[in-house]
């Protein structure tokens, strides 16, 4: 086997070391972006989950129009509007941050960023909003003030209940940080494009890039089944 | 009102070439969403194999690989076949891959994954008994899909149908990236052109926002209706 493997590896002319190392840093590229706008996603989504909440129209209000906004449309659209966008703010070029937003990165990180914490917002105040009322009102009796009944009641119990929908999420921007290669990001899929235009090798380039997508997304979906059993280890049966 | 710079035609009939996208692409993922929940809940282990390799590929690659693969990878495939054709039997064959068709095969099919979750657990949810009665009564298995399953499966499905709906509608912006002149590429080219990238991205993404508001309503109507025979617990 490893005869044969070696000697497909000497005829063919796309997979060499060369090429490996592009779809390598691709694989870098798309894992650092995804990682940051999650964990900052994740950071914006708490503060702003707890605020839509909030019985008071004019603090929920916003936060709802938001997530409305961004989870009505295209991120395609969203990721256009702020790399396109940004450039033609009147001043911006002469500021320091355009020395930031002028490499597409930085860009395609609001633009994830963005977009990812309008959807976690609304997972979260979904498990927040199901907490059951009999653990507020324990925690009411136990003198606990609204914040430390934030802390050690309301978001641990939502968690529990959120983190399934999350591990959906996290594939699903898994999946849709492809279009970064659209802004002239080289991730994953924009380092199987420039191979697919150099050798014209489609099902090369492209099947290569998908088992490479699909790996990542299993050590995801791995990592997450260890996260909920872990998570929910106090609702296994006593036998199972 | 709203100066569009003459791409005002463009932009419309942009608009239905991604409405007509959306809608073909919906009617190819139910037929295979129906299609994979009968093979995934059937009894034959290689029907279950199948369907289930099949979610198993579509849920694990991002929709832009799968796009850019039918599309440029389907044109190579024609290619490749016409070739053989000729060299085989000498009938001249050639088929344009255009980017429509790549757009509603690649959408329907990663859809079509999602709708076969989605119909299994709404099958699943049929009770047991309503089957019974219908094999009691004589129903072939047709009959008994088509006059039982069916219209009390619709009512378990729908939220979930409802939401891959929604998904897949901002998925076919995805299409402007292989060529095709939808209402994203036609923002794209004016707001190049005229550099006024929010001028002519803003009122596209509102587009969009009224297509899924629109689709959110008339799916809540669906449900009420699919639901009027049930009594809601407190």
């Amino acid at each position: 086997m490893p005869d044969f493997i070696a000697e497909w590896l000497n005829q063919n002319e796309i997979f060499t070391a060369m090429t490996i190392m592009e779809y390598w840093d691709g694989m870098v590229t798309t894992v650092h972006l995804v990682f940051l706008s999650l964990v900052i996603g994740l950071l914006v989504a708490v503060p702003l989950a707890i605020l839509r909440t909030v019985r008071n129209p004019f603090v929920s209000g916003p936060v709802w129009l938001y997530t409305y906004l961004f989870r009505g449309t295209p991120l395609l659209i969203q990721l256009y509007i702020i790399y396109y966008g940004l450039a033609q703010i009147e001043g911006i070029q002469e500021t320091f941050w355009w020395e930031i937003f002028r490499e597409p990165f930085y860009p395609a990180l609001l633009a994830f960023t963005l977009n990812t914490a309008a959807y976690t917002t609304e997972i979260i105040r979904g498990a927040i909003v199901s907490t059951p009322h009999g653990e507020i009102e324990a925690a009411k009796a136990y003198g606990m003030n609204w914040f430390m009944r934030m802390r050690r009641i309301v978001l641990p119990s939502a968690a529990r209940r959120g983190v399934q929908a999350y591990s959906n999420e996290v594939i699903f921007m898994l999946h849709a940080s492809a279009i970064a290669s659209v802004v002239t990001i080289v991730d994953l899929t924009g380092a199987a494009r420039n191979i697919y235009s150099r050798f014209y090798a489609p099902f090369d380039a492209f099947i290569f890039v998908a088992l490479c997508y699909m790996a990542l997304t299993f050590i995801l979906v791995f990592a997450f089944r260890k996260l909920e059993n872990h998570l929910l280890k106090h609702q296994r049966p006593v036998n199972g | 009102m709203l100066d569009l710079k003459g791409y005002g035609p463009a932009l419309m009939d942009g608009a239905i070439v991604t409405i007509e996208l959306a809608f073909l692409s919906l009617a190819l993922s139910v037929a295979l969403g129906l299609v994979g929940a009968s093979a995934k809940l059937s009894q034959s282990r290689v029907a279950k194999g199948i369907a289930t390799t099949y979610t198993t590929l579509i849920r694990g690659v991002p929709d832009l690989v799968m796009m850019l693969l039918f599309y440029y990878g389907g044109q190579v495939a024609v290619n490749m076949l016409s070739d053989y054709i000729w060299e085989a039997y000498e009938i001249d064959f050639f088929f344009q891959f255009d980017p429509f068709i790549s757009g509603v095969v690649t959408i329907g099919l990663i859809f079509g994954a999602y709708m076969t979750e989605t119909f299994r657990g709404a099958f699943l949810a049929v009770e047991t008994g309503q089957i019974e009665a219908a094999r009691a009564y004589g129903f072939t298995r047709f009959h008994t899909f088509r006059r039982i399953m069916l219209p009390q499966m619709l009512r378990h499905a729908l939220p979930g149908l409802g939401n891959n709906w929604q998904v897949l509608l901002k998925t076919t912006a995805l299409v402007s990236i292989i060529g095709l002149t939808d209402m994203v590429r036609v923002a794209e080219e004016a707001a190049k052109a005229e550099r006024m990238p929010f001028h002519f991205f803003i009122p596209v993404a509102f587009v969009y926002l009224a297509l899924t508001a629109g689709s959110e309503l008339f799916i809540k109507w669906l449900d009420k209706r699919a639901n009027v025979g049930v009594v809601q617990g407190s």
